[in-house]
């Protein structure tokens, strides 16, 4: 009974995984595209006071609508708890998945999703209090440490500190509003999630100045975007979209100084602004200028990641590893040729 | 002859005033919090807390602040007092979701209806206004959702024309009620399937009533509460009736059924009715189907509530003496007729606190829905919070939040407390 219901269920997911062959076209006749994104994390995406869409992801999803349609307003903002985004995305609920998702082995592959590259490389950080005189995560042997429970965080502390042959004391709290409160009210010496998340929460601590986010990382979440397995044509605008923000800022494209680079010699930012002779976006089905309208919606990646994480957004992440390769980060994309 | 020593009393004696320990303040203090050692310790413990909770909590929020732009801002100025200024900033989106900003009438509107709605329900004296309660649900979807006016008022026209038709059918050509109704759902479907498309169409032409379409994606706030809470309360009820009915009806195939519904729904959580709701549903219906998520949510609310509904009230007709149904029986009345005159409305009034009970769980319960990405007042908490500028703030949304529930519950918990002591015919 049990294998003929699970039968069945894999002949609707595949009935309706054949519709989706064509994601593009879908977009196009709808006229929107429908972007998956948080329903609140702070820089990445959530809806300001006068009710418009906001944040890094959305910023994205923007840019990918421009791409498109050639303009940024023309998408769709589906919140997303992360109970419900994966199967979201596979219902066809949303056509592209931008929710401060880390990008694991089985995601990609159990899941059957298509991650399109790292718009964001997160991983996991400490907050300590200034007083407690700790400098880095090696001075934590015997810390209590607040963590949630049910998390791939939880996971990570327990093999760092068993690496390092130190010891720690879980104080076990829900989300990241019960850690915030149980370490104001010192209930744990440290607090643990991502680091981007640790520097949202710190500036808005009574006295910021009285803590400190320890500088060492010791996860690796990348977070990205992505798609549904079966279309490849869809996953290829994704990911070169992401690379176009990340190649703008390698260039020293701007939002404000997009239109100035017409008489350049550097026939790859021609190629990428659709102001030389060849065509290449006609390859995924994208107009000319798509890269153009993207860059021109919310700026260049570093123009975005200033907005919504860095100092304009109140946020103040460093670029640290996210910073261009030409500047000491990892971001690299491949050549736009 | 004997001295007349005797003394009979003209008057009655005045009645001394009652001892002071008994009446006043004092004789209300002793009675109610210091009757028995037990209860005055009992009452000196909760006056400490009740102090040493206000103690905080007056000052914390009498002294907030309510007009700064961020958090930030607030802890600058005095980080010991309450940060209300993001309730200025978003009570809007705390009443109205992601709802359009030019179009917050309309939901504000759909809430004064609903008011004047439900008092020919709650009061019977108002009963002749009853045709607006009717009214009431196709203009709340119209106000809310918007589209034209036409395409919603025509279910009205067709729902109709079917009734008129069976009446017709009874009273002058039919004696069979199983015919009549089947013709008339016949009748009905051919007009939603053939007529009234074109009608809607050229109603559209002649004379375009419409409202701009807001999505179920903009829907948040308390308007989305109300919306689950309220339909799923209102149509909840006659399910859960007919349901309890089932249940004890001799006829085998229709008690399974409801037996079965009744114990697989309430055996299930609700989060996983709500889980299949938004994401398993998806994988069953064709692709490109466009059922909308809040429909889909009000449609498991209901069922939800329904079977809890259902043994609230089998408890009642439980309680009902036997004879009750013996007598009726004996008048000559039929199933129906029985069940209308007189066991219902017993049944119904022994099950008023279970009934209400459920009702209040059920508003409550509608929380839940933002696991599932709906942007309810607790949802919407977590997305203000994801904002830089509000990063932070728990008490103040939560109390604010909580206070416009609490509104709500006691609200109900007042109406039932009212009609208990209305039906109240034993004395």
């Amino acid at each position: 009974m049990k294998k003929l219901f699970l039968g069945v269920l894999t002949a609707f997911a595949l009935a309706a995984g054949g519709t989706f062959a064509g994601t593009l076209d879908d977009v196009k006749a709808r006229g929107n595209l429908l972007c998956g994104v948080s329903t609140g994390a702070p820089g990445f995406a959530t809806v300001d006071d006068s009710g418009k869409d906001v944040g890094f992801d959305v910023d994205y999803c923007r840019a990918l609508a421009a791409a498109i349609f050639g303009d940024p307003m023309a998408v769709k903002f589906v919140g997303l708890t992360s109970a419900v985004r994966f199967t979201a995305l596979a219902a066809g609920e949303v056509d592209i998945l931008a929710r401060n998702t880390t990008w694991t082995y089985s995601r990609d592959t159990d899941l059957k999703q298509t991650f399109l590259g790292v718009n964001y490389y997160d991983g996991q950080g400490f907050m300590v209090k200034k007083e407690l005189g700790v400098k880095s995560t090696t001075e934590l042997d015997g810390a209590t440490v607040c963590i949630q429970v049910g998390t791939t965080t939880e996971l990570n502390l327990a093999d760092y500190f068993k690496e390092n042959g130190m010891s720690y004391e879980p104080v076990p709290t829900a989300d990241n509003a019960e850690s915030q409160q149980q370490y104001l009210a010192g209930a744990c010496d440290t607090y643990t999630t991502d680091a981007s998340a640790l520097h949202g929460t710190r500036v808005n601590l009574e006295n910021p100045d009285d803590h400190l986010v320890l500088p060492e990382i010791i996860s690796k979440e990348p977070l990205g975007p992505l798609v549904r397995h079966g279309d490849d044509n869809w996953a290829d605008i994704g990911r070169w979209v992401l690379n176009a923000l990340v190649i703008a800022e390698e260039k020293g494209i701007t939002k404000a100084n997009i239109d100035s680079w017409k008489d350049t010699k550097d026939a790859e930012i021609h190629r990428l602004l659709g102001t030389g002779d060849d065509d290449i976006l006609a390859m995924v089905g994208l107009p000319k200028n798509a890269m153009y309208n993207a860059i021109k919606a919310g700026g260049n990646y570093g123009e975005i990641f200033e907005n919504n994480l860095g100092a304009t957004s109140g946020i103040n992440i460093e670029r640290g590893v996210n910073a261009s390769w030409t500047k000491g980060g990892i971001l690299y994309s491949p050549p736009f040729r | 002859m004997m001295t007349k020593i005797a003394f009979v009393r003209k008057k009655e004696i005045p009645p001394s005033a009652p001892p002071i320990t008994e009446v006043g303040l004092i004789g209300w203090l002793r009675q109610n919090l210091f009757s028995s050692w037990l209860n005055s310790i009992l009452t000196v413990l909760s006056v400490y807390f009740i102090v040493i909770i206000l103690w905080d909590f007056i000052p914390w929020a009498y002294g907030g602040h309510w007009n700064t732009k961020s958090l930030r801002e607030c802890l600058d100025l005095d980080p010991d007092v309450a940060c209300f200024s993001v309730l200025t900033a978003r009570w809007k989106q705390l009443l109205f979701g992601l709802y359009p900003a030019e179009e917050y009438w309309r939901p504000t509107l759909t809430f004064i209806f609903l008011l004047l709605a439900i008092v020919p329900i709650l009061f019977p004296k108002f009963f002749r206004f009853f045709w607006f309660s009717i009214i009431y649900p196709g203009l709340a979807v119209w106000l809310l959702w918007g589209g034209s006016f036409w395409s919603i008022s025509i279910i009205y026209v067709g729902l109709t024309l079917g009734a008129l038709f069976f009446l017709t059918l009874i009273r002058q050509y039919l004696k069979n009620y199983m015919i009549a109704v089947i013709l008339a759902f016949l009748f009905t479907s051919v007009f939603f399937l053939f007529i009234s498309n074109p009608l809607v169409d050229l109603l559209n032409v002649i004379l375009p009533i419409s409202l701009p379409f807001v999505e179920s994606l903009k829907m948040g706030g308390f308007t989305l509460s109300l919306i689950v809470g309220v339909t799923g309360i209102v149509a909840s009820f006659p399910i859960g009736i007919l349901l309890a009915l089932g249940r004890q009806s001799n006829l085998p195939v229709i008690k399974m059924i409801c037996v079965g519904f009744i114990e697989f729904i309430r055996g299930v959580p609700l989060i996983t009715l709500l889980f299949v709701a938004s994401v398993l549903l998806n994988y069953f219906l064709p692709p490109g189907t466009n059922f909308d998520i809040v429909l889909r949510v009000v449609i498991m609310v209901t069922l939800f509530s329904a079977a809890y509904m259902a043994e609230v009230i089998r408890g009642g007709l439980a309680g009902l003496p036997l004879g009750q149904h013996e007598a009726s029986a004996s008048l000559g009345l039929t199933y129906w007729q029985s069940q209308r005159l007189i066991i219902m409305p017993q049944a119904l009034k022994i099950s008023i606190p279970g009934i209400v009970n459920t009702f209040i769980g059920l508003f409550k319960d509608t929380t839940l829905v933002s696991i599932i990405s709906l942007r309810d007042p607790v949802g919407l908490a977590s997305t203000i919070r994801a904002d830089q500028k509000w990063n932070g703030i728990y008490w103040e949304l939560y109390v604010a939040i909580g206070l416009m529930f609490f509104i709500f519950c006691w609200g109900m918990s007042q109406y039932s407390q009212y009609l208990e002591r209305k039906l109240k015919t034993d004395k």
